[in-house]
C-alpha cells in the first residue's frame, strides 16, 4: 500500500520499510528550535533532571539545534531580559552556534527564519518549542510543535515518539481571484471543519490553487493548521519551493513525495473562484464570516504582524491597499524578520505605510500574544493578521480580536471598519 | 487517587484562560500556579485545593505549546483533567513531563459528574468512581505507549 509524504519522511525517520496512521514509534529528528519561552523551560527540564543525579553536560548534535529570541522582545522587563541572557547562557555552554540574538544581523520569529534563513529542509523532521512550527511544513517538512519536557528529551536523545497521524487532503482547484488570500483560504477550512477538525491529525493541501501559490502563501496555510488541532500541516515540495530554497542557498536535500496510490483519510475539495475575503470572528478561528457580512463592525485598531501575517508578500499586500491612503485607526505593522524589513524599505513599502500614518515595529510576538508592545484595553476592538483570536489573546480578557487577511486587515484600517478590499473605494 | 471536581461545562477551553500568554516569561512555577485559569476563573486560585480534579467539555488545552499551561495546573493542585478529549500538545506535556492524568470520559459521565462531587480514578481498572453519587464510569483507557509513560512517571524515567 502506497504511502503519503508525511508518512514516508515519518518512516525514512524511525528506520521502518512503512508505516500507517496509528503507529506509533520513536523518530530520529533532524531539525530542533527552541525560543525565548521554549528554552527557559527546557533549561528547567535539565536543572530537574540535574537534580535527580541525571549528568547532563552535552547534547545529542548541537548542529542540529538552532534558537530564536522572538516571544519577549525588545524586553519589557527585568524578567524578559533575564530569560534572554538564560538562553545566552545556554548556548554558549552547550555549542550552539545557530542563535539568532535580537538586534544582531539577522532576527526575528522563529517560524519566519525557519523559511526565510532555510533553517528546515524538504524531508526533514522538525520539532520546535512552539505550537505554529506546523508553519514549517509548507517546506515539505514534517513539522510539529512541541513542549519543554519533550523538546529537553530530542535535545539529549535525539529522538521523539510520535503516533503516526492521519492525513486529511485539502484540495484547492484554481487559482485564488483578486483580493482573496491563502488566509481566507485556511480561515474558511477551519471554519468547516471547526478548531478541533483535524486533532491528531496531518493537514496536507494541494491541488492546482495551490501550486500557483507562491512559497510564502502556501505558509499562511501551514500555520493555521494548528487551529484545526492538526499535528502538522504539509505541502509537497515543487520547482516554486526550489527556487525559493535556492535564492537563500540551500540546494542540498533529499525531497519526499507521496505515492501515487498513496492513502489519505478524507478528501476536501475547494474551488478557489467561490472563495472570498474571511473574517474569524472573537473568540475563535472557527468562529468565521464572510467580511462584507461584518462591515458595520467598528475598530480601534490594525495590526499587522506575526508568523501569519508580516512576511513579505503580506507587506506588499498591504502597501497596495495603503498608497495614497490614511489609516483611521491606531495601526501597527511588524515585519515578521530583519531581513523581511530591510526588503520591505529597499522596495518602499515603509516609506507608504508611513505616509499612511502607520506605526512601524520591530519583528516581535510580543502584541500576538498579548506579552507587549500594543495590547489591547478592555473593549478595545482589533482586526488582526494574527492566528488565535481566543479570549484575552492579544490583552484584556473583554477585549475583541477579529482575524484577517492583511488585504482585509489594511482596508479596514482605511475605514475604522471591517472592510472587504472589494469595496475600498 | 481521591478528589473533589472543579466543573467547567465548556468546550475548547484554551491555553490562553489556562495560563495567558504575558506569564510565559515566568518560570517560577509556584508563581505560575497564582495564574492558572484566570482567563476563566478568576477565582480558581483561592477554591483549588491539592488532589483537585478539574471537568471539563471537548477539546481541552486547544492552542499553545506552553507546558506552562499542564505545569500551572499541577502546581495548583491539580491531579487530573477529565475531559470529552484533548488537544495534542496538552495531553502528551501534561503525560510526558508527569504533571497530570489527561483521562478521557463519556458523555455520561460528564453530565453526571457534578461540581464538588468526590471521584476516586482508579486506572488500572480504566474506572472513576462518583462516591457522592455511588455511580461508576468507564475512562478511555490509556493508548500503550502512553500507559507505559504514565506508569513510568513521565518520558526521561521511560526507557523506549
Amino acid at each position: 500500500m502506497g504511502m503519503n509524504i508525511t508518512e514516508k519522511i515519518l518512516a525514512r525517520a524511525s528506520g521502518k520499510t512503512s508505516l500507517a496512521p496509528d503507529d506509533v514509534v520513536f523518530v530520529n529528528v533532524d531539525k530542533v528550535m527552541i525560543h525565548d519561552v521554549s528554552g527557559p523551560g527546557v533549561i528547567a527540564v535539565f536543572e530537574k533532571l540535574k537534580k535527580q543525579g541525571m549528568k547532563i553536560d552535552k547534547l545529542w548534535d548541537p548542529s542540529k539545534v538552532w534558537v530564536a529570541e522572538d516571544h519577549f522582545v525588545p524586553s519589557a522587563d527585568k524578567i524578559s531580559a533575564q530569560n534572554i541572557v538564560l538562553l545566552t547562557n545556554f548556548t554558549k555552554e552547550f555549542g550552539i552556534s545557530k542563535h539568532f540574538k535580537y538586534g544582531m544581523g539577522q532576527y526575528g520569529i522563529c517560524h519566519t527564519l525557519s523559511h526565510e534563513e532555510a533553517m528546515v529542509l524538504p524531508g526533514e523532521v522538525y520539532v520546535g518549542g512552539d505550537s505554529h512550527t506546523n508553519t514549517t511544513g509548507a517546506l515539505g517538512a514534517f513539522a510539529a510543535g512541541l513542549g519543554h519536557t519533550d523538546v529537553a528529551y530530542v535535545l539529549l536523545n535525539g529522538k521523539i515518539w510520535f503516533k503516526i497521524p492521519p492525513t486529511i487532503y485539502f484540495k484547492l482547484n484554481g487559482k485564488l481571484p483578486n483580493h482573496v488570500m491563502a488566509k481566507d483560504f485556511i480561515l474558511k477550512i477551519i471554519g468547516d471543519i471547526g478548531n478541533d477538525g483535524a486533532a491528531y491529525k496531518t493537514m496536507q493541501f494541494g491541488g492546482s490553487g495551490v501550486s500557483e501559490m507562491s512559497v510564502e502563501e502556501r505558509l499562511t496555510l501551514t500555520n493555521m493548521t494548528t487551529e484545526a488541532g492538526a499535528k502538522s500541516g504539509i505541502i509537497e515540495p515543487d520547482k516554486k519551493l526550489r527556487d525559493y530554497l535556492s535564492t537563500r542557498g540551500a540546494t542540498k536535500y533529499k525531497e519526499v513525495h507521496g505515492d501515487q496510490d498513496a492513502q489519505y483519510e478524507k478528501l476536501y475539495e475547494y474551488e478557489a473562484s467561490e472563495l472570498e475575503p474571511t473574517v474569524a470572528k472573537p473568540f475563535s478561528p472557527e468562529n468565521i464570516s464572510v467580511a462584507r457580512d461584518l462591515s458595520s463592525i467598528e475598530l480601534d485598531k490594525a495590526y499587522i504582524g506575526s508568523c501569519t501575517g508580516a512576511k513579505l508578500e503580506d507587506l506588499r499586500a498591504v502597501a497596495k491597499i495603503l498608497k495614497g491612503r490614511h489609516v483611521k485607526i491606531r495601526t501597527e505593522i511588524l515585519p515578521a524578520a530583519i531581513s523581511i524589513f530591510k526588503k520591505a524599505m529597499d522596495e518602499g513599502l515603509l516609506k507608504i505605510f508611513m505616509d499612511a500614518g502607520v506605526m512601524i515595529g520591530p519583528p516581535t510576538c510580543g502584541a500576538c500574544c498579548g506579552a507587549h508592545m500594543g495590547v489591547l484595553a478592555k473593549d478595545e476592538v482589533c482586526i488582526s493578521t494574527t492566528n488565535r483570536n481566543f479570549p484575552g489573546r492579544m490583552g484584556h480578557l473583554e477585549s475583541k480580536t477579529y482575524l484577517a487577511s492583511p488585504l482585509v486587515a489594511a482596508a479596514s484600517a482605511v475605514t475604522g471598519k471591517i472592510t472587504d478590499p472589494r469595496d475600498l473605494k | 487517587m481521591k478528589g473533589s471536581v472543579i466543573k467547567y461545562e465548556k468546550d475548547n477551553i484554551d491555553t490562553d484562560v489556562i495560563l495567558p500568554g504575558p506569564y510565559l516569561k515566568i518560570h517560577d512555577y509556584k508563581e505560575l500556579a497564582k495564574h492558572a485559569m484566570e482567563g476563566l476563573d478568576k477565582d480558581f486560585h483561592s477554591k483549588v485545593k491539592e488532589g483537585d480534579f478539574i471537568l471539563a467539555g471537548r477539546n481541552f488545552g486547544c492552542g499553545s505549546s506552553r507546558e506552562h499551561a499542564p505545569i500551572a495546573l499541577s502546581y495548583s493542585g491539580i491531579k487530573a483533567v477529565l475531559a470529552l478529549s484533548f488537544a495534542r500538545i496538552f495531553y502528551r506535556n501534561a503525560v510526558d513531563g508527569a504533571f497530570l492524568l489527561p483521562i478521557e470520559i463519556d458523555e455520561n459521565a460528564y453530565k453526571d459528574i457534578s461540581q464538588s462531587d468526590t471521584l476516586e480514578i482508579d486506572i488500572t481498572k480504566n474506572e472513576i468512581k462518583n462516591l457522592t453519587k455511588s455511580r461508576i464510569y468507564p475512562m478511555k483507557p490509556f493508548p500503550e505507549l502512553i500507559g507505559k509513560i504514565v506508569a513510568a512517571g513521565g518520558l526521561f524515567n521511560y526507557k523506549p
